[in-house]
């Protein structure tokens, strides 16, 4: 410890302690303050019997007052039910143009939608909603099976090609799998689906793949090849592919066929979040 | 430690010494004791020695009352101004209204997001204490500090119900005397109910004053109102009634950063050694040749709130209350020697013993940069807020998608809006892209209205989706595959608008 001297200026006792010519004073500390130290000390043993505090081999002190986190969670999760609850029940109440229309509820459905969607959506279409190779998307202007609301709700409720009576069916053949069509069929028409929208293509080929498609595709995907909801078969004109356009995936599409699955929302999730999910997905811009 | 008797020990044999006799003709000396800054051996701890300020009267004090008068007015009575908003907005004129997230201030109105506006303000006070510092010293201490006021009502009030400085030392004396229990009661009583009306008009700025006023008194007020209040009544009572000087000496940071603030040319509380010395009892026709004003009477030890010695030099204990001032000039006015042996002055004239004349320098650097940044910062604030508009628009670009390809070939994009009025009633405006070529707008919600007019509650903000689409042919028309653009929106009587740049993305090239 450093000699104590006293300061030559202003008399009273330095530490001896000395930076760049400036001396600490040796001030004495104010008994109150050391009395507020032993109450902090207090404070933290009446805290440690109170309050959850110290880890124990298996769990922790669960102090006297029964505080926990998780609980006061799960009482402000109830809390944040019970608010919303008016506007639930006014979804419930309400037919999915109602609440369209009703720019209140609408701003409300959005929300609860979009964290719906979240939750359970977005794994397969994506955070977005911007689909995959497979798994559509739901922002773009073009709809296998309905765009509208009552026919979005229909299919997040019974889901398509799913365990449930009232499901969405109707699937791509495997053309080829199955013999119906020969491997050099299934590149003619191939060749005519990309002259639909327009690809590059085999013009002679194309010409042999009208035959085989009149034949073959039109009872689903229509004459014009402009698709049919009834089956959710595509239409073949526009720029959009659920697989993708090029022509190697067409032929693996007729050859194999097609029948991706979507499960069934109702009962896992409550009438009023599959209304707001509706909602949601038909506000994401390609609403019919 | 060496020395066995304790610092409070030391104290009154070190005062004792200076005690007795009178300091001149009729002036009684003071045993006041130093109670800080003195020169004692110290040990670690240090029980507090109890301050027992004197009175003081004159031009200072008077100032005192007047600012402590002022200052608790603003602060009790500001609440319960009105200023009317019209129907949609509170009419309460300064009011922190925490659950719509505003600040009001009669015309001023804060959002959130324009919290650097108080930043700005928080810059200003900081700029101007640091130059009223250096002018002046400390003088936001010795005047409006809260500590400060607080501190000398408390004071005052302790006056009044036990007597000036002798008679509260007489009743410390004896304790249990029934006279030192009332007295002593209907101090605290009144410090508590003081203390319970600040912590009362503490929460009025946070919530309507006439009805959280009601709501007080039925006892149904929310409950952190009770508890800001309790808090506030705990440290009003505990830091102005209790610990006094205690805090100014220990727990504020300022006394420790003033030493950097102040320079030679400071207007700082001093004690006129050049004038005073040689200090010492003044008899009955002795000659003031040869010997200094200062008779030594204490006085200025008996009134110091904080218990210091002037006479020791510019301390850390100084609040600069300039009670000492008047304690000193009404004792040189007895004794018939000028006044101001205790006064504002600067070091530079006190090393030059006065010779100089009263010389007292503005044009110092620190003096003309702290306001010359004051000029500059509130010109700033001053601008920005004269050119604040009523109307903003925020634009978020979807990411995630960047952009969707439709059927047709064309490309859309997803914007989400936030649309602020900041005026007091509701507003409609129209939404439109500018800078975009052949883009078709569409607003969730409002697809059937042509004319996209959208309605915004009275100083609210509402959040829209948009989607701006172009056809095929109008996106390859775009120089490249990012283009930049404007939304616009004009209130519907086109008075304001607002305009906030965005980009249109497409696939990449």
């Amino acid at each position: 410890m450093a000699m104590s001297k006293r300061d030559a200026v202003s008399e009273p006792e330095t530490t001896g302690h000395e930076w760049d010519g400036i001396q600490e004073l040796n001030k004495p500390l104010p008994k109150w303050w050391l009395y507020v130290f032993y109450a902090t000390v207090l404070w933290s043993i009446g805290y440690w019997l109170l309050m959850p505090s110290w880890p124990l081999l298996s769990g922790y002190t669960k102090g006297l007052l029964g505080y926990s986190q998780r609980e006061k969670v799960a009482s402000q999760l109830e809390a944040a039910r019970a608010a919303k609850a008016e506007y639930r029940d006014r979804v419930a109440a309400s037919d999915l143009a109602a609440i369209n229309a009703d720019p209140e509820l609408l701003r409300f459905a959005l929300a609860g939608g979009e964290a719906a969607f979240g939750d359970n959506c977005a794994p397969c279409h994506g955070r977005g909603a911007q689909g995959a190779f497979g798994y559509p998307n739901l922002r773009d202007d073009s709809w296998l099976w309905s765009g509208t609301l009552d026919g979005i709700q229909q299919t997040i409720m019974h889901g398509i090609r799913a365990d449930d009576p009232k499901t969405r069916s109707g699937a791509m053949p495997a053309f080829g799998k199955s013999g119906l069509l020969s491997a050099a069929q299934i590149n003619d028409v191939a060749e005519y689906v990309l002259s639909l929208s327009g690809g590059s293509h085999d013009p002679q080929a194309a010409e042999r793949g009208a035959e085989i498609f009149a034949k073959n595709c039109v009872a689903c995907h229509g004459p014009q090849a402009k698709g049919n909801h009834e089956f959710g078969a595509p239409d073949l004109t526009d720029e959009l592919w659920l697989y993708s356009g090029d022509k190697a995936t067409i032929v693996t599409t007729v050859d194999g066929g097609r029948g991706g699955v979507m499960p069934t929302w109702v009962g896992r999730l409550d009438p009023e979040t599959i209304k707001e999910l509706a909602i949601y997905v038909h506000a994401l811009g390609g609403g019919e | 430690m060496e020395n066995s008797r304790s610092y409070s020990e030391s104290v009154a044999l070190e005062t004792a010494a200076v005690i007795s006799g009178e300091a001149a003709p009729g002036i009684e000396r003071s045993d006041a004791p130093t109670v800080h800054g003195g020169g004692v051996n110290t040990p670690l701890y240090a029980a507090r020695v109890k301050v027992y300020p004197k009175r003081a009267h004159g031009t200072f004090r008077t100032v005192k009352w007047i600012v402590m008068a002022v200052t608790l007015s603003i602060y009790y009575l500001v609440p319960w101004l009105r200023w009317h908003r019209g129907p949609y907005l509170p009419d309460q004129a300064v009011l922190i209204d925490f659950p719509s997230r505003r600040f009001y201030f009669f015309f001023l109105e804060i959002w959130p997001q324009e919290f650097y506006y108080i930043t700005g303000l928080l810059v200003l006070a900081a700029l101007a204490l640091f130059l009223f510092t250096s002018i002046a010293g400390r003088v936001w201490c010795g005047y409006t500090c809260p500590q400060t006021v607080w501190t000398d009502l408390m004071i005052a009030v302790e006056r009044f119900f036990q007597g000036d400085r002798n008679q509260r030392m007489r009743l410390d004396k004896t304790p249990w005397a029934l006279e030192t229990l009332w007295r002593k009661g209907a101090t605290h009583f009144t410090w508590l109910l003081i203390a319970v009306a600040t912590g009362g008009a503490w929460v009025f700025y946070f919530a309507d004053a006439p009805t959280l006023a009601r709501q007080l008194v039925n006892f149904d007020a929310p409950m952190i109102a009770y508890v800001f209040i309790g808090l506030f009544t705990a440290t009003t009572y505990l830091l102005g009634g209790i610990a006094r000087e205690q805090v100014c000496i220990y727990m504020c940071p300022w006394p420790r950063i003033q030493g950097g603030m102040v320079d030679r040319d400071s207007l700082l509380i001093s004690y006129r050694g050049w004038r005073g010395e040689k200090r010492g009892p003044h008899k009955v026709g002795q000659s003031w040749e040869g010997r200094g004003d200062c008779i030594d009477c204490r006085q200025c030890v008996a009134v110091c709130p904080t218990g210091i010695d002037i006479r020791n030099g510019s301390q850390l204990e100084c609040i600069q209350c300039a009670l000492c001032i008047d304690a000193c000039n009404e004792i040189m006015d007895k004794v018939g020697r000028p006044r101001g042996l205790i006064a504002y002055d600067t070091v530079r004239n006190l090393e030059s013993a006065g010779k100089d004349g009263l010389s007292f320098n503005l044009s110092r650097p620190r003096v003309v940069l702290y306001s010359a940044a004051i000029a500059v910062v509130g010109a700033i604030m001053l601008t920005a807020l004269m050119l604040r508009p009523n109307v903003d628009v925020n634009v978020l670009h979807d990411r995630n998608p960047l952009y969707v390809k439709l059927s047709d070939g064309g490309i859309r994009n997803g914007y989400t809006l936030k649309l602020l009025n900041k005026a007091y009633a509701p507003r409609y405006f129209r939404l439109a892209v500018k800078g975009l070529p052949g883009a078709e707008l569409t607003v969730v919600g409002q697809e059937k209205e042509p004319d996209l007019v959208i309605t915004v509650p009275a100083d609210d903000l509402q959040s829209i989706r948009a989607y701006v689409t172009l056809d095929k042919k109008a996106n390859a028309a775009l120089p490249a595959a990012d283009a930049a653009f404007s939304f616009v929106v004009t209130s519907a009587d086109g008075a304001a608008e607002a305009e906030h740049e965005t980009t249109f993305q497409g696939p990449e090239r």
